[in-house]
């Protein structure tokens, strides 16, 4: 389902764009921020107002990263671990992570609190390693930064 | 907030005085003149005109003339016309546009207004990658007091010239870089990147003329227009003029951004101001512009960082991004690690592509582990050759090319392992 104020909100990125379908991408940030992923009911309405196919939304969702067709957990932590990282011990520092969380990169906690994950390269190569909880980023971390940072998530 | 340049030149001068992002701090440094100069004072084939006489290069990789692409759009057309600003900085070890978008967004603006001007652009989508949150509101605001100020909207500058920028996020795909793929991705599709021709410049943004530059190019061009081409080329080499933003990351001391001419010599790059490699190691190699442009081993940094001496030694500036090396690094590691980027981020179009990024690194991966044969070798150097310009876009040689750089010039590495049957650099960085 998708509120009245994220319809309006989709409607104003309607309006930026030549052909409707530019703004499917924003559409669906505004689904996310929302809902946290794109659901069956969302795709449906979604397609609905870009008069695509639910397939069709569904082929964009599952092309990008940051885009999801299932319940997410509360936080997206994502560790960078392209060649800058991995060269400032990234895999080392997403190990320690993996066992301080009892969980492994590609697992959510039990709690549905995080969703631990590693990323390709972030842009953030000098402050290496680092991660990134949902839209921010933590640069220069060792395991002790990390943990403080993720034990402080709600 | 990414941290200032150790060194800085013009583009990054005022970065240490946050006021510089906002509408009158930047106007306080002469912002937005060089716009009204274009807009009040210019017909639009001069400024095409002057940024070909400046020689100004995209600074996004390929190092394409950025005057000669402006020359491009059709210059007697019914269609809207508009310009792209690619934003959607991905190449791994490159960081110099984030800084640029978080703390220079009206010097982009500005850029970008005097490029719509130039080419008749009514719009311009800027293309910022998914995961530039905290930029992506730093343009959001700029644009926004752009917009109060009468510099963006219906006549700008009350000239009869009209522009909007629509800012655009992605959702995290590299190859949404390549601008083709980056014109699918802002209409709402996979970004699968289109064949050429027809070129953006026929046919772009929802199939109208359109022309895509990196954002640091657009950054050059306020600059140019204020001070002259003669000024812009006093700087870098005759082929290669200006200043670029490099980022040094890796095992060097002092890592960060140094903005420089180009045809800075890479060892100055690396020694003189970052410092070299803590003391006790050496450097190994260095990839020059990113980790798709080949490696250059330690006994090849005098080359000067420009194009036309890059491409003498198999590599070229791509985005400047300097990783650096040291001896204690394992290169079928940094092969791993490279080959599993682009087997994930293969957008599946091409056969050559989508297979061969995937062998590349099945097969690197065995031969860290021990379980190589020395045949390997060979098939590495074939799957990458038969990668290499057999595709729609670029990416496959992306792919191809570091391989083929790593087996160059450490085959020794990649025989090692095979020999002795187990990786033998210990204290490598952990994959």
């Amino acid at each position: 389902m998708i509120s009245s104020a994220t319809r309006a909100r989709i409607d104003a990125e309607i309006a930026k764009y030549p052909v409707k379908r530019g703004a499917l991408l924003p559409a669906l940030h505004h689904v996310h921020a929302e809902l946290g992923y794109v659901s069956h009911e969302s795709a449906a309405a979604i397609a609905d107002i870009f008069d695509l196919r639910p397939v069709e939304v569904m082929e964009v969702v599952s092309f990008y990263n940051m885009f999801f067709d299932t319940p997410q957990p509360r936080h997206h932590v994502r560790v960078c671990t392209n060649l800058p990282c991995s060269l400032r011990g990234a895999r080392t520092l997403l190990a320690q992570i993996e066992s301080h969380l009892g969980i492994e990169a590609g697992q959510a906690s039990s709690d549905g609190r995080i969703g631990l994950g590693h990323e390709e390269c972030l842009g953030a190569c000098a402050y290496a390693p680092m991660m990134r909880v949902n839209d921010r980023y933590h640069e220069d971390l060792d395991v002790e930064k990390a943990k403080r940072i993720l034990d402080s998530l709600e | 907030m990414l941290r200032v340049p150790h060194v800085t030149n013009y583009l990054s001068e005022h970065f240490a005085d946050d006021a510089f992002g906002t509408l009158a701090g930047y106007e306080r440094y002469g912002g937005y003149k060089a716009a009204r100069q274009a807009i009040t004072g210019m017909a639009p084939s001069e400024v095409v005109a002057l940024v070909k006489e400046s020689g100004l290069q995209g600074r996004g990789g390929a190092g394409f003339l950025a005057g000669l692409k402006w020359s491009f759009m059709p210059a007697e057309t019914d269609k809207p016309k508009y310009l792209v600003c690619n934003a959607d900085e991905s190449e791994p070890g490159s960081f110099k546009d984030r800084i640029l978008l978080e703390r220079a967004p009206h010097l982009l603006l500005e850029g970008i207004l005097i490029g719509a001007w130039a080419t008749g652009a009514s719009k311009t989508f800027l293309y910022i990658r998914g995961e530039y949150a905290f930029p992506a509101a730093q343009l959001e605001r700029a644009i926004a007091e752009a917009y109060d100020k009468g510099y963006l909207g219906k006549r700008v500058m009350r000239s009869g010239f009209s522009h909007d920028v629509v800012l655009h996020r992605g959702a995290g795909a590299y190859i949404c870089g390549e601008e083709t793929g980056l014109l699918e991705s802002l209409e709402g599709k996979k970004g699968q990147p289109r064949k050429k021709p027809p070129f953006p410049a026929q046919y772009g943004a929802f199939g109208m003329p359109s022309t895509v530059n990196n954002v640091e190019t657009f950054c050059h061009v306020p600059h140019i227009v204020a001070k002259g081409s003669d000024w812009f080329r006093a700087f870098g080499t005759e082929k290669s003029p200006g200043t670029t933003i490099f980022g040094v990351s890796g095992h060097a001391v002092r890592l960060g951004l140094y903005e420089l001419p180009l045809g800075t010599p890479l060892e100055e790059i690396v020694y003189r101001h970052a410092g070299g490699v803590p003391e006790g190691r050496r450097v190994k190699g260095v990839i020059p512009g990113g980790v798709s442009m080949p490696i250059l081993p330690a006994d090849q940094l005098d080359v000067p960082m420009a194009n036309e001496f890059l491409r003498e030694r198999k590599t070229m500036l791509g985005t400047g991004g300097i990783m650096v090396m040291d001896d204690t690094t394992c290169m079928v590691r940094a092969a791993c690690v490279i080959t599993y980027f682009f087997r994930d981020e293969s957008c599946g179009q091409c056969t050559q592509c989508r297979e061969g990024t995937g062998w590349l690194n099945k097969i690197v991966n065995r031969i860290e582990r021990g379980a190589g044969v020395p045949e390997d070798l060979d098939v590495l150097i074939d799957v990458a050759g038969k990668m290499e310009g057999q595709t729609i876009c670029a990416f496959a040689d992306a792919a191809a090319w570091p391989v083929q750089g790593l087996l160059r010039h450490f085959r020794a590495d990649f025989e090692q392992h095979v020999h002795e049957r187990k990786c033998p650099f210990p204290e490598s960085f952990q994959l």
